[in-house]
């Protein structure tokens, strides 16, 4: 798997070649700043790109939107942003194209270094990937009058796992049940959410997206 | 005949409403100054020259002194429709002055702000007696108009208006159509002037003067300084002690792990492992400790996204639809940005904890030289800035920027907190956009 980096604390951008690596991924450019970003990627084409969110020149959001122009000049390129904080606003940001193949981690997550390097195959295979406090600010929110309502305090629970891009396995692992009754879960909140039969991965991100929307249920798609 | 009927309203819009305005504005001055100026006069002469005699005049003058103030307060209000704004002038009241006291005199007396009133009170009287004519002019030149001179003529009633004294002849009583017309027209036309002249002599007198304005300004400035480097000290301290009992304590913690990971290497590869799992495990807790307490100094998102962008990630957070309008065509001054969005961080966690409401709203504005905030929500209401409260602590941190923060929580709802900072904005940026979150 070939991988593009862009980090500009050398310790960690390092730390992050070094354990990717370790475990068989080529990282093919490692950049450290906001500019050098989009001509890194058009001209490796990586199967999957690692971007701070913060980066010089500016130190603010530099990487993220090097990320959301890279998805709009390279679509369905492969992102996980890292970031030592996370917000929602970001995470929408992020997922707005409807495509799937994005993550959103705290850089914390780093250090589980299997788990790290799963997130990092599972966003270059098209699955998405969002950090478990992003998920945990959803649940803290009371809900509003949206379809997510309708969904039993389990589906929530089921959905709030696909957030963080665990396969249908995973979720069954987590919850102590079996896969199938998993997939009952996943298709009852596909029609509650009332989404249109499609390919599984990009009705897995509009559900996500849906989740991450609340209570506004304009923004569902039709 | 539609064009009769726009001419019409046009009149009433530009003329009457405004003539019947000033012409009530008039007889409230006059009827104020004529009932209580001369009477409070008499009453402070009184008083003060009870001092020597019995003594009474010590307690008596700060009495009749309020009454006068009050007074004066009213003509100051008064005051804004004739376009002036008047603050008020006086010094604070020491601590312990009650009526009666000795401290409560020497307060009242060496404030040169009672001695202004008293001198305004009869002069500021003989204008606001003068207001009277622009009630009274209107309304006999409406006497004419309406034909009430006419009327009388006819019914053969001895009756005077104008010129004419009595009305003797039918043109006479016709002449009166005309002459009330020019009174009316004059009396609207000089009732605004009146007013004017009342409230700009009232000027002279009542308002602050230009070192009792800069006294009052050094004394909000010391008190708001005081609280400010209070607040500062007290944050930290917090941060301080934070940071000793959370992340650094972790990382000594995590030093500890590592080290003697590295003694037991050879020897029991299972006890590493165990330490460093632990290891990881703290150094994340020391993160998200570090994470929370850099939120609380300034969050990342105001970094890097400003002011608008962190209200947004702010709206997302509560539990509740929250509409963001934003107008700001730049940026703000990055102390004020970062006390606008703690103050809208306290104003939506109480949104979310007690109003009870359904949905918010947060306008961001900037105009003329005013970033206005406003924070709402369709709640059950009752909000208050109690003192030790968040709104309050919210209030004190703006008026460290000379911001204000109002209040408008009736029971019932809705919940309305409107703060207001005098800033410039840089680096100008044309996007005014709303979303909701």
């Amino acid at each position: 798997m070939r991988v593009v980096i862009a980090e500009d604390l050398a310790l960690l951008r390092d730390g992050l070649t070094r354990i990717l690596e370790a475990f068989g991924c080529q990282v093919v450019a490692a950049v450290d700043n906001g500019p050098s970003v989009l001509p890194a990627l058009t001209a490796h084409r990586p199967d999957v790109a690692v971007i701070d969110v913060r980066l010089p020149p500016t130190f603010t959001d530099e990487g993220l939107q090097a990320a959301v122009r890279a998805r709009a000049e390279l679509p369905g390129l492969p992102v996980l942003v890292l970031s030592q904080h996370v917000e929602q606003l970001y995470a929408r940001e992020l997922l707005a194209d409807r495509r799937g193949g994005v993550g959103y981690l705290l850089k914390d997550r780093v250090s589980h270094v299997d788990q790290f390097v799963d997130a990092v195959r599972r966003v270059a295979a098209g699955g998405t990937v969002m950090d478990p406090e992003v998920v945990a600010q959803l649940l803290a929110r009371r809900a509003g009058a949206g379809p997510l309502d309708e969904l039993t305090a389990r589906e929530r629970e089921v959905l709030g796992l696909m957030a963080e891009g665990r396969s249908n396995a995973a979720v069954a692992a987590r919850l102590f049940v079996t896969e199938k009754a998993v997939d009952k879960h996943i298709n009852s909140i596909f029609s509650k959410l009332r989404m249109p039969p499609s390919g599984d991965d990009n009705r897995r991100v509009l559900a996500v997206l849906a989740y991450l929307d609340g209570a506004d249920t304009r923004r569902l798609p039709s | 005949m539609r064009s009769v009927d726009a001419s019409v309203r046009v009149l009433l819009r530009t003329w009457l409403r405004p003539g019947a305005v000033t012409a009530a504005q008039g007889l409230l001055i006059a009827l104020l100054s004529l009932t209580t100026h001369v009477a409070l006069f008499v009453l402070s002469l009184a008083a003060l020259v009870l001092i020597p005699a019995f003594g009474v005049g010590f307690a008596l003058f700060p009495v009749v002194t309020a009454g006068v103030r009050v007074c004066a307060g009213l003509h100051r209000r008064l005051a804004r429709w004739g376009g002036v704004g008047m603050a008020t002038p006086y010094l604070p009241a020491p601590a312990g002055a009650q009526f009666g006291t000795w401290r409560r005199f020497r307060w009242v007396v060496s404030d040169p702000a009672t001695w202004r009133d008293l001198a305004w009170l009869l002069p500021g009287a003989v204008t606001g007696a003068v207001c009277l004519a622009a009630f009274a002019l209107p309304l006999y030149g409406l006497e004419g108009l309406i034909g009430v001179p006419l009327v009388l003529h006819t019914f053969d009633v001895w009756y005077g208006y104008g010129p004419f004294w009595p009305v003797d002849h039918l043109v006479e009583a016709l002449l009166c159509f005309p002459l009330g017309a020019l009174l009316l027209a004059v009396g609207v036309a000089a009732g605004r002037w009146l007013v004017w002249l009342h409230v700009t002599f009232a000027g002279f007198f009542l308002p602050p003067t230009r070192s009792a304005e800069l006294a009052l300004r050094v004394r909000q400035l010391t008190v708001t300084r005081a609280e400010t480097v209070d607040a500062q000290a007290a944050e930290l301290r917090r941060i301080e002690r934070d940071l000793h009992d959370g992340a650094q304590a972790r990382l000594v913690a995590l030093s500890m792990s590592i080290g003697l990971a590295e003694q037991l290497v050879r020897d029991d590869p299972e006890a590493v492992r165990r330490l460093l799992a632990e290891a990881r495990e703290t150094s994340g807790q020391a993160l998200a400790e570090l994470r929370g307490l850099v939120r609380g100094i300034h969050p990342p998102v105001l970094a890097e996204r400003g002011l608008p962008g962190a209200v947004r990630a702010l709206a997302l957070a509560v539990p509740l639809p929250v509409d963001v309008t934003v107008d700001l065509p730049g940026r703000p001054a990055a102390p004020v940005e970062s006390a606008s969005y703690f103050a809208v961080a306290e104003a939506l966690a109480n949104v979310g904890k007690h109003s009870g409401a359904t949905r918010a709203w947060v306008e961001l504005r900037h105009t003329g030289d005013r970033l206005t905030v406003v924070v709402g929500d369709d709640g059950r209401g009752g909000a208050q800035a109690t003192a030790g409260g968040g709104l309050a602590g919210t209030g004190r941190r703006l008026a460290a920027f000379d911001g204000t923060m109002t209040v408008t929580s009736p029971v019932g709802g809705p919940t309305v907190i409107s703060m207001e900072l005098p800033c410039e904005l840089s680096s100008p940026r044309t996007s005014p956009s709303s979303g909701t979150g």
